[in-house]
This record gives structure tokens, C-alpha cells and sequence, in this order.
């Protein structure tokens, strides 16, 4: 599937930003994953042709970073994290839980195709709401199995949050209470 | 000593994130006076200040910046907002409720350090941050703070907002350095220091999101002022990430040199369940174990250093008597398996094999000569690998075999881990 105009005018765009446009190649990732939902070796081939540097470049900075998804999922990624903080506070028994209910495996996607869960040992950064998930680009904190239930429920419901048009995720949760 | 709200001051206005509730509370005076100033004037004042950076090794700030070689531009300032060591929750603090204050501290270091183009490299996790970021930046731009000819006083500054992808390693300045450039996250060698070729082997800062919101302040307040605070080698305050079996896990802001004791049983109100305190870690994934005894040790890089441990970037990780600390240093060194970049032997063979190690502790297969097989393997990880992260993987196992070792033997002996056992009975 070959990238959508604005996706190519962002690549153009950011490839004039920065004082080597070798610097642009993470962005423009990005622009893709945020288009297409997965980085494809053929959208790979476009950035390189973009940024005017060889495909292997692109692909060796690819696959080094965890977030650039090399193959299509389900419509939204949910990630729980089992590091120590979060494993503290019953991180194992809420990916357990999640497990029973998706009814697939750490890695999997739902038969619906809604839903690529997978645990990461990968911190965070939310080990003060713990335990934690990060549902597409939100963390959801404090979890239990009724939240778990209620989140699965709605991303069932929910499409995707990549498309062809760049979009905008709504303003973050200010917290007031000063801790 | 005790809580000091000097970063967090204005956290409980609302609306802060917005530039002209920030410019009521008195936002980007700091800046404006900074502007006042020759540059080589603010490098002396912040090294007056005693001011040391925040993201971990704790390096006096000024002194950072004036080891940038004479004459050499352009030269780059990269703010390090890769937050990802295990139990910190700072940066991301700080950004969401002032993005702006963030903004401010890296518009003075530019200043002083002479750079006309910075960076801020935030994790690729953080992504409601990065907006926040995005929209400060904007309204700064609006209002003529960054930009050609800032405040009518000759100062072009322009901020670039990097977002990375998930790669722990990137937060190790001179991998953050090889990330912006495109690359693939490795470290570099050191020396020669981003000081003197850093990115695009020019002349670079890098300083942590904490340390750069310090800023504002000691312009505005002098260096003696903030010197005043905190100890006679740890000035200030420092934000303190606290999660784990406690009873209020969230950031807290103190003063320098505060018992521990106060952050853990005043301020988080305690060992959660009515249980009592097995252990600490001060610092994060990194940072040996600490005991009860330690409480009374200060929050200071140099009292918690002397204690036997680090204050890194200021997690505090707390753990009651039911945790087993094998599993927690198992997860631990996973976390390091899966962030080592691979570029050295040591660390990227190293974590993997410890972790296999581990593995065997918790499935219930581990031997007689697997304690001592962690420690020989830790001791050749340890400063055998180009950056601090393979040095790191092997700190809190270390002090775990070291002040739990028994814990150890069991697991060997009851073939398993002893805790699960137990909370199994207690279930059944």
C-alpha cells in the first residue's frame, strides 16, 4: 500500500527539519505506523526513497526500536507491564485475568481482530498507578478486573486509533492533587 | 528538610500547562532575566548554585557546561526526557502539569551554553506528554520566546521535539546522541565526551528534564538561595518517585538530605497492609537494595552512595515482607536482557545468561553453584561494557545475593520459590 500524501509531505517536511535528514528516519516512521498501523518493508522502501538513503538504513533503525510494529495487528495494542514495581502490586494476577479474557496468548490477537495484547518487562513509567496498561497511547493505571473488563469491552466497540489523516489524541489527564 | 515545593510549586493551579496561567505564576521571568545576562555570567551562577543533574549521576550542572570547547559552534543542547529507568515517574510528572517550566529551563541552558538549536527526546511511551510538549512549544513560539531575534534581544533559539520508540538504552546520553541521528540506539565511547563531539559530532548538554526545571528558579532566586537548600554537596530538592507495597505511591518533592524514613512512613504513609519493610531501592532498576537499618539515611546522592547504593534518578522502590526478592531481582535483570543493545559481549551475553539463572531459581531447577555462578557472571559484566546499563544489570542482584542469600538457598532447597508456596497455602 503505498503512503497517503500528507504522510509523504510530513517525510518531506521533517527531512528539511533537522540538520541531517538521516535524523528524520524515526519521525518518519512514526508518520508511517501513525498512517498505516505497522511499518511495511514497502513503506520502508518509500521513506528510504524519501530521505534520499538506502532501504537497509531505514530497516536497520526499524528493527532496533520495540514500538515500530513490522506486521499488522489487531486494531488496538494493549501492553501490561510485569516489572518489579508494577509485579509489587499484582501486575502477574492482572495479566493472568487479561489472558482468561482475551482467551488468547501473551502475543496474540483476539479472534475479532480487536485486540494484540502482550506483558513487556519494559518499564512504563506509570509504576505510581501500578498495575498498569498502556491501551494504544494511554496508560490506564490502578487496575482491577472490572476496570480490565470495562476497557475490553469499549476497545471491542472502539476503531482503530491509526488512519490515513494525522490525527490528534485528545489532551491529557492533568491530575490537581498535588502529591 | 522534609517537603519543599520549589518545582511542584504551582502544580495545584489550574490550567498551568497554558502559557498565560504559567506567565501569571511568574513563568519566563527566569528567562527574561537570563536574557539580561552575558551567557559565560549564567554558566557561573548555575555552577555557584551547586546544582547536579538530575537524570541520575548527579554531575554538577555548570560544570557540564562549561567543558564545551572555545569557539566551536554550532553546538546542541539535548534534553533528556527518555524517562524509562524501572520505578520513575518524574519527567513525566513535571511535563504534564508545567510542559512549560520544561520549556523555560531549556531556553536558559541554550542560552548559556550559546546553542541556537535544541532538542528534547522524549520516550516514545509518553505520547500525551509529547503533545503537551508540542502545544507549549507552539504557544511559546506565539508569543516570541523561541524563535529568530527572541524578545527583541538578538537570541535565535528554535526547539526540535524527537520522539523515540521504546529503547530504554537511548536514556545513556551518548545513545541518545547516536538515536537522534538516526541510528540504532548504541552507545559510544567516552572519551571524547558529547561536551566536546556530540551530535552531529558537534559540541553538546545533554541534562535531564528535572535539572533544566531547576533553572527559572536559581536565576530568578540567586545561587545562594538554592544553595540554602538541601545538603552541602546535594543543593536543592529532588522529585521522589515512590511506588511498590506502599500506602500513597506518587511524586514527591523534598528537600535534600531528608531521612528516608519521612518520604516512606509520613509522606507514603507507610508499608501498605499493615506489613512490615523488608526493603528499599533507592534510584530505580539499577540501584542496590537498601534495609531497614538504612532509613535513616538521607535523601542525597553522596548519603545513599555512602550507604551502599545510588539515588540514580530518584525511584524509590518499596517492598514488604512478603516479597520475594530473587523474583524482584529476576525481573529486574529480564528488564536489562531485553534493553541491552547488544553492541558489547559482556552485557549482552551477561543479562541473558543471568537471566536464564534466574529462571531456574523461580521454576525450581537451579543448583548449588548457581549463587556463585550470578556473582562471577555479575563480576564480569561490571565495567567491562561501554555504558553503565551492563553495570547496572548487575548492582541489585549483586546486593540481593549479599543481604538475602538465604532466600536463595531455599529456593534451591524447596526446589521453587518459597513465597508462591506460601501464598498457595494461604489461598487453599
Amino acid at each position: 500500500m503505498p503512503l497517503a500524501k500528507p504522510t509523504v509531505a510530513q517525510i518531506q517536511e521533517l527531512a528539511a527539519r533537522y540538520p541531517s535528514k538521516q535524523s528524520a528516519i524515526i519521525p518518519a516512521l512514526w508518520a508511517v505506523q501513525h498512517e498505516q498501523g505497522y511499518v511495511s518493508d514497502e513503506a520502508m522502501g518509500e521513506i528510504a526513497q524519501h530521505l534520499g538513503l538506502p532501504p537497509s538504513l531505514i530497516e536497520a533503525t526499524a528493527s532496533f526500536y520495540s514500538m515500530f510494529l513490522t506486521r499488522p495487528e489487531g486494531r488496538h495494542d494493549v501492553v501490561i507491564c510485569v516489572n518489579a514495581p508494577c509485579m509489587l502490586r499484582g501486575a502477574d494476577e492482572m495479566a493472568a485475568y487479561l489472558e482468561r479474557q482475551l482467551g488468547v496468548r501473551d502475543g496474540q490477537t483476539t479472534a475479532d481482530g480487536a485486540i494484540t495484547w502482550h506483558s513487556t518487562i519494559e518499564c512504563l513509567g506509570a509504576c505510581g498507578g501500578a498495575p498498569m496498561m498502556q491501551v494504544d497511547h494511554r496508560f490506564e493505571e490502578n487496575l482491577t478486573p472490572e476496570r480490565i473488563d470495562a476497557i475490553v469491552q469499549g476497545l471491542r466497540k472502539e476503531p482503530a486509533p491509526h488512519g490515513a489523516e494525522p490525527k490528534r489524541t485528545a489532551r491529557p489527564r492533568v491530575k490537581k492533587a498535588q502529591s | 528538610m522534609g517537603i519543599k515545593a520549589v518545582l511542584t510549586r504551582d502544580f495545584a493551579t489550574e490550567n498551568l500547562e497554558q502559557l498565560a496561567v504559567y506567565e501569571r505564576t511568574g513563568g519566563y521571568s527566569g528567562f527574561k532575566k537570563a536574557l539580561e545576562m552575558q551567557p559565560d555570567a549564567l554558566v557561573d551562577l548555575v555552577k555557584a548554585s551547586g546544582l547536579r543533574g538530575r537524570g541520575g549521576a548527579g554531575f554538577p550542572t555548570g560544570n557540564k557546561w562549561s567543558f564545551l570547547p572555545k569557539g566551536v559552534y554550532p553546538r546542541y543542547l539535548v534534553c533528556n526526557a527518555d524517562e524509562s529507568e524501572p520505578g520513575c515517574f518524574k519527567d513525566r510528572y513535571l511535563i504534564e502539569e508545567s510542559p512549560h517550566q520544561v520549556l523555560e529551563g531549556i531556553l536558559i541552558a541554550s542560552y548559556a551554553i550559546g546553542c541556537n538549536l535544541a532538542f528534547i527526546y522524549i520516550r516514545g511511551e509518553y505520547l500525551p506528554q509529547t503533545e503537551a510538549l508540542e502545544r507549549a512549544i507552539e504557544e511559546a513560539r506565539q508569543a516570541g520566546y523561541l524563535g529568530r531575534n527572541v524578545l527583541g534581544k538578538g537570541y535565535d533559539i528554535d526547539v526540535i521535539l524527537h520522539r523515540g520508540a521504546g529503547a530504554y538504552i537511548c536514556g545513556e546520553e551518548t545513545a541518545m546522541l547516536t538515536s537522534l541521528e538516526g541510528y540504532r540506539g548504541e552507545p559510544r565511547l567516552k572519551p571524547p565526551f558529547p561536551a566536546v563531539k556530540g551530535l552531529y559530532g558537534k559540541p553538546t548538554v545533554v541534562n535531564n528534564v528535572e535539572t533544566v526545571c531547576n533553572l527559572p528558579h536559581i536565576v530568578l532566586n540567586g545561587a545562594e538561595w538554592f544553595k540554602a537548600m538541601g545538603t552541602p554537596t546535594g543543593a536543592g530538592t529532588r522529585l521522589w518517585c515512590m511506588s511498590g507495597h506502599i500506602n500513597r505511591p506518587g511524586n514527591y518533592e523534598m528537600e535534600n538530605g531528608t531521612p528516608i524514613r519521612e518520604l516512606i512512613e509520613e509522606h507514603g504513609g507507610g508499608v501498605w497492609k499493615n506489613r512490615k519493610l523488608k526493603a528499599f531501592q533507592p534510584g530505580g532498576a539499577s540501584m542496590m537494595v537498601l534495609l531497614p537499618e538504612h532509613l535513616d539515611v538521607g535523601l542525597d546522592f553522596d548519603a545513599i552512595a555512602k550507604a551502599g547504593s545510588l539515588a540514580g534518578a530518584g525511584a524509590m522502590v518499596v517492598m514488604d515482607e512478603t516479597t520475594c526478592m530473587v523474583d524482584a531481582a529476576r525481573r529486574y535483570v529480564k528488564f536489562f536482557e531485553h534493553e541491552s543493545c547488544g553492541k558489547c559481549t559482556p552485557c549482552r551475553e551477561g543479562t541473558y545468561w543471568m537471566a536464564n539463572i534466574f529462571d531456574r531459581f523461580e521454576g525450581g531447577d537451579a543448583k548449588p553453584g548457581d549463587i556463585d555462578l550470578l556473582l562471577d557472571i555479575g563480576y564480569n559484566i561490571d565495567g567491562r561494557s561501554f555504558c553503565p546499563l551492563g553495570d547496572a544489570s548487575t548492582w541489585f542482584p549483586r546486593s540481593v545475593i549479599k543481604f538475602f542469600r538465604d532466600e536463595f538457598q531455599e529456593h534451591i532447597s524447596q526446589k521453587g520459590c518459597p513465597f508462591k508456596k506460601a501464598l498457595q497455602e494461604a489461598v487453599a
